[in-house]
This record gives C-alpha cells, structure tokens and sequence, in this order.
C-alpha cells in the first residue's frame, strides 16, 4: 500500500530565518500590519510503500534524520495526508 | 603531497583548485568523481570544492555529504588525513558531520561575491603554519549560504577549543560587524576539527592564486603560502 506522507521542516527557534524576517517587512510595508511574524519552511511529500501506517511513518521519520532535516538548525513534523491502494 | 580533488556535479571551483596547486606548487591533483568508493591510493590532502554539489538542492552540501566517496573521506580523516572543503566543500564538511556547525543563508539574503580579508586565528594547524598570528589574508568569497551558525553552548565550547582558524576582519586586523560580510557568528570564516586536520572556509584561496586577479592586494602571495604551507607540511609528515 502506498502511504503519502508529509513532512514539514522549519529552522528551529533561535535561528535567524532571513527569508521570513524578509518576508515579513515586505508584508508590514505593504499594509497587512496585523502580522506579527513570518517562517519560511519546506513541505516535503513523499509516497512509501509500506504494509502499515506506522511502518511509514517510522520510515519517514529514519529518512528525515538521514537526510531530509538538519537537526543542528531544523525541526520538523511529519504526517500522514491519506491512503490509497498501490 | 598527492592531492584528490572530489567532483561532485555541480561543483565548479575543482578546477580552479587543480590550477592552484599547479601554479603554486607544480604539482597535478587527482580528479576524482564523488561516485568512487576509494581514494587513489596515497592521498595526503583531500579537497572538496566550492560549487554547488546536487544543485544546492534541499540545502547546500546535503546530497553530497551522503555521496558514495565520502565514506573514504571519512576514513581519510579518521586516520589524520588532511581534509580541505572550501566554500561548498565547508558546507559538504558541516553536513557530513566532519565539521560542527551548519550555514545558512547571508543576512543580506544575496549572493556576496569580492574580495575579503580574514585574519588568522591559529598558526598551528597544517594548513596554516606559514602564516603569523593574526596575519591579514586577502582570499575573496562567492556564496549565498556563508554564515556559520552555531548553538550558543557549542559556539562557547568550539571557541574554547581554538577550533575557529579564519575569522573576517578589516585590513587593519578589527574582526567586528562592519568587517563580516554574511552575518557569520563571530565573524567566523574558517574551523577545524578538534585534531585539527580537516578544514572548512568559505574564502576561496584557490583564487587568490593570479596575478591578474588581485596581486595589487596582496592576495597572490596569501594563496601561494596557503597551498606552500599544506605541501610542507604534508611532505614532513611523509618524511617523518
């Protein structure tokens, strides 16, 4: 079966994120005052063959600590979007 | 000293290494693509090159740092083998875990790229032994993602351990804001690991190597003693 899974990935709290300091500038000069603070992140999707939900979800997990996040300035939250038959 | 160059694609300063070594030292590298699994054999100083390795897809150095040939860099370094990763090849360095630290985007948000001056922290490294402490060294910079980044308790611990070899600084030896070009940490250009033989930079010196690109400055010589001071000391460690 194949699980679509989604990982969001952020740079943790206390690191500087240029582009959403940036972002956020531009925002306040362009009048939406409201906003009060902007992160810019990564959606990831990924398609796992995998017998369970877990099992994917524990293969995700194993990719993003492989690869797909830098734990020394990123964090990350995956999920699982739905299924569907392979 | 025998020299491997890794060519990763999209690197694209390997070349530029090559012509470094050949003009200041009259040797040739070795070109080797990042899909070995082994160094040639009697490799004394690994380079990897500045560049954009895998597109700085996902961030810059990631994929390269999960390349085949880097578990032989690996085993290089573990065996106390000079290991030099300049520019891209700092940040393959940090993703790899051979270096502490991760860079992360210009404070400016733009692509820096002029000469620079950075002033020498250590000189008892292999790669930094004829240089004078607190030497002024003109190597220029190319990079959108050159400021090193830290936790606050390990930037401590790797200051207290003297990891920190490059810092940024003016001509006349101040490292403050004015003289950091990319927002870097305590203006923090170049760190070595703790045994101290694997070196990361952003500054290029493989282009401070010509005349015609800055001699005014005095950025030929700078480049010219950098790959000088690796060769002596590579070749009196073969000696030994």
């Amino acid at each position: 079966m194949i699980h679509h899974v989604t990982v969001l990935v952020f740079l943790k709290e206390g690191v500087l994120d240029t582009q959403g300091k940036a972002v956020l500038s531009v925002l306040l000069h362009a009048g939406h005052s409201d906003v009060r603070d902007v992160r810019i992140g990564k959606y990831i999707q990924l398609q796992i063959e995998s017998p369970t939900r877990e099992e994917a979800l524990k293969q995700a997990n194993a990719m993003c600590e492989d690869l797909l996040v830098n734990s020394i300035i990123e964090e990350y939250t995956v999920k699982l979007r739905g299924e569907e038959d392979a | 000293m025998q020299a491997s160059i890794i060519v990763f694609p999209g690197s694209n300063c390997d070349r530029d290494v090559g012509h470094g070594l050949r003009s200041a030292l009259g040797t040739e590298a070795d070109f080797v693509w990042h899909t070995q699994t082994e160094l040639p054999p009697g490799t004394d100083l690994v380079v990897l090159p500045g560049g954009f390795s895998y597109g700085d897809y996902l961030r810059c150095g990631a994929m390269a740092a999960r390349s085949p040939i880097m578990g032989a860099v690996s085993r290089h370094a573990a065996s106390g083998g000079l290991v030099l990763g300049i520019c891209n090849g700092f940040q393959v360095l940090t993703e790899s875990r051979l270096l502490p630290g991760a860079l992360l985007a210009n404070r400016t948000l733009r692509f820096i790229c002029r000469p620079c001056t950075i002033r020498v922290e250590r000189t008892d490294t292999p790669f930094t032994r004829t240089f004078r402490e607190k030497q002024i060294l003109h190597f220029p910079i190319a990079h959108y993602e050159g400021l090193y980044f830290l936790p606050g308790n390990e930037l401590l611990a790797l200051e207290k351990r003297r990891q920190v070899v490059f810092r940024y600084a003016s001509t006349d030896g101040v490292a403050d804001d004015s003289s950091n070009p990319n927002g870097a940490l305590n203006n923090i250009a170049g760190i070595v690991n703790e045994r101290g033989n694997v070196l990361g930079l952003m500054p290029h010196p493989e282009r401070a190597r010509d005349m015609l690109l800055g001699d005014a400055s005095g950025a030929h010589a700078d480049g010219t003693d950098f790959w000088k001071g690796i060769r002596d000391w590579a070749d009196g460690r073969l000696g030994q």
